[in-house]
């Protein structure tokens, strides 16, 4: 090693420790500065009773559970609709994708349309719009549309029967009552309108990416692999889209990052998330710091999981694009 | 409330990065030298509670807690007008006043155990006696909360709402699912439309929005049931025990004038009568003022303002308000209310 590579690292180890110094200054500020006004603070009160329920959890959770897991149950619904998401909007983005490269005029034109239109307006607006759509078309829940037996669709939600239930029968099913339908498994109308909302915002920008990553390819590959004597379906599977992957995915995977952060608009609508849920523990517990420093964590964690798996799907479709 | 979800979090932040500053210093007395300095008195109010603290659509503010921050400018400064008013959300407001950026807060912010005790934070007193109750349509023919099982409830985050809720329904021994919107006009839209049985909220903005918020007020009721304790009032920072007192005190001269009969009106005439009590509250005989730092004008310059507590309610949430709330709990105590102030001598 020379002695200008060691210059190097102590330059950058010199600035990891002044990083780490500040970091450390900020904290020990701010808990300092909170003890002398008298704020307590810490994370102990996650151990405390929730005392609050949540309208619709993935988790069993029950008010006298504690805040840590009304925090998990808030994180498993932010999943509960982001997964579901990921995969609507990856399937029907990369439809649209391909529709915006058809030789038919007007599927390449209605996709464009789509496009435009989806990426164009706030995604809050169009959470919004959905939600106000789905709870104004649908009947009130005392006068709930029977669709098959034993499925409801109400301004309440879509209830169906579920296993398990009370008195250990197998199988729960939902009973229309006088004002509201009990029992059952219920989808609920914050629920469907997120991930409608999530779903096609997301899919204009995986379609959009999509094509970049398909358009990428020098079109000479595909007229190669036509001379060569490759059927239309075999030049696009085995040339062209083993290569416009490589491309296509790590933006791919940005939106799924983005969309999984979208998650947290869930607020403006009424759905229990994460960020829900930290929102009514601070105002419950008044501990603003530790519940906003919480939500960052939590999402910081998303992103580097998400980062690390899309790493690892680049190296994949890397070994995949090399001839075997 | 109408701010854009990116611009209330960015205040969140910027009022805890005030907590950031090393060298904050926190010492008695100081609240009221930085008031009179500054030449204004900020009060961090609500987004918008009709009655309580709302602005036109000229930016005026007004409500019942507004007065009492023109009061308690008009007794520190000598004129109401050095009031200024900064809304925040219920996710805003305690930071912003624990980093200082408002000098008192009247956000109809509940006084409870963990608010007092563990956020730094002193509640002065009591200005409006509330309670929670509900609002459900009159088709669903539901008489009593009791009959509200299982039921779904819109309400608004943010408030002590959520766990009151949860606790009646579980003394009742029953479940109900909450849908809980982060802004007012969304979880008044979804009750409209029919998505919940019942709106939940304090009783004293139910009235406001069954009368102006609904499509058809008639199909509406309130039902008799109140399922807490919501007393609501002015709340200062730890750590400035004058300016704690000085809050306190000026809320008492109000409800003082009015138990004594002091109106905006009859001020000057009472300041010559000879009743010594109110001799005493507007300073034509002792100097009350001087044990709380301030001149001896204090009570009658905060009275001039906006008048007594009665007054105040009367305009702002009373029988010339549109809300047309009674006193019931907010009579004064010689009235069958629990509005009360300690004898000021």
């Amino acid at each position: 090693m020379n002695s200008q590579r060691w210059r190097g690292l102590a330059a950058q180890a010199a600035l990891a420790a002044g990083l780490l110094l500040l970091l450390w200054l900020l904290l020990d500020t701010t808990a300092a500065n909170l003890h002398e006004r008298g704020i307590r603070s810490g994370f102990g009160f996650l151990g405390e009773p929730a005392g609050f329920a949540i309208g619709e959890s993935l988790l069993p959770f029950d008010s006298a559970d504690s805040i840590l897991w009304a925090l998990l149950a808030g994180l498993a619904n932010t999943l509960r609709v982001a997964l579901p998401a990921i995969v609507i909007s990856t399937l029907l983005g990369t439809l649209i994708g391909l529709g915006r490269l058809s030789p038919n005029l007007l599927l390449r034109g209605l996709c464009m349309a789509y496009v435009e239109a989806l990426r164009n307006v706030p995604l809050l607006l169009q959470l919004l719009a959905w939600y106000f759509v789905v709870t104004d078309l649908l009947p009130a829940a005392s006068a709930a549309l029977q669709i098959v037996p034993h499925v409801f669709l109400s301004k309440s939600g879509l209830f169906m029967p579920w296993f398990g239930g009370d008195g250990g029968a197998w199988l729960d099913l939902p009973v229309r009552g006088e004002m509201t339908i009990s029992g059952g498994a219920a989808l609920t109308p914050e629920f469907l309108a997120l991930l409608l909302g999530l779903s096609l915002y997301t899919a204009a920008y995986v379609a959009e990416t999509v094509r970049a990553g398909i358009q990428a390819v020098p079109r000479a590959q595909s007229e190669a692999a036509l001379a060569l004597g490759l059927s239309r379906v075999q030049s696009f599977r085995l040339v062209l889209l083993p290569q416009a992957l490589r491309s296509i995915i790590p933006p791919l995977n940005n939106q799924h990052l983005s969309l999984t952060k979208n998650a947290s608009l869930a607020v403006a609508i009424g759905y229990p998330d994460l960020v829900s849920v930290a929102n009514t523990t601070l105002n419950q517990t008044g501990r603003a710091a530790e519940c906003i420093a919480l939500i960052m964590a939590v999402y910081l964690i998303l992103s580097l999981l998400t980062a690390w798996f899309s790493a690892w799907l680049e190296r994949r479709t890397g070994r995949w694009a090399q001839p075997s | 409330m109408r701010l854009p979800d990116v611009a209330h979090w960015l205040r969140v932040a910027a009022a805890l990065a005030v907590l950031l500053q090393p060298f904050a210093e926190v010492h008695a007395g100081k609240t009221l030298e930085q008031i009179r300095q500054k030449g204004q008195l900020v009060c961090g109010v609500s987004t918008g509670v009709i009655g309580f603290s709302a602005a036109d659509s000229q930016g005026n503010w007004s409500g019942l807690d507004v007065d009492i921050c023109r009061a308690i400018a008009a007794a520190v400064l000598g004129d109401a007008g050095k009031a200024k008013y900064v809304p925040l959300t219920s996710q805003q407001r305690f930071a912003a006043l624990q980093s200082g950026s408002v000098d008192v807060l009247l956000n109809n912010a509940t006084w409870t155990l963990t608010r007092d005790a563990s956020l730094g934070l002193h509640f002065t007193t009591v200005t409006y006696y509330d309670g929670q109750g509900f609002l459900v349509p009159k088709k669903l023919k539901i008489a009593s909360a009791k009959q509200l099982k299982n039921a779904e409830i819109c309400v608004q985050s943010g408030t002590t709402t959520e766990k009151n809720l949860n606790d009646y329904f579980r003394m009742q021994g029953a479940k109900i699912k909450p849908v809980v919107f982060e802004k007012l006009e969304t979880a008044l839209k979804a009750f409209f439309s029919g998505r919940c049985q019942a709106y939940t909220t304090d009783a004293s903005a139910l009235a406001f929005i069954r009368s102006k918020e609904a499509p058809r007020p008639d199909d509406y009721v309130v039902l008799p049931e109140m399922i807490s304790k919501e007393p609501l009032g002015p709340v200062v920072r730890r750590g400035d025990d004058e300016w704690f007192a000085i809050v306190k005190w000026v809320v008492f001269a109000l409800i003082e004038a009015e138990e004594r009969g002091v109106t905006q009106a009859n001020l000057e005439q009472m300041k010559a009568g000879n009743d010594p009590a109110i001799q005493r509250l507007l300073g034509s005989a002792e100097d009350s003022g001087k044990a709380l730092g301030l001149e001896r004008e204090w009570a009658a310059r905060a009275l001039k303002a906006g008048g007594n507590y009665g007054e105040i309610f009367q305009r702002n949430v009373g029988a010339d308000s549109p809300l047309k709330l009674p006193r019931g709990l907010n009579a004064l105590w010689t009235k069958g209310g629990l509005i009360y102030a300690p004898p000021i001598r």
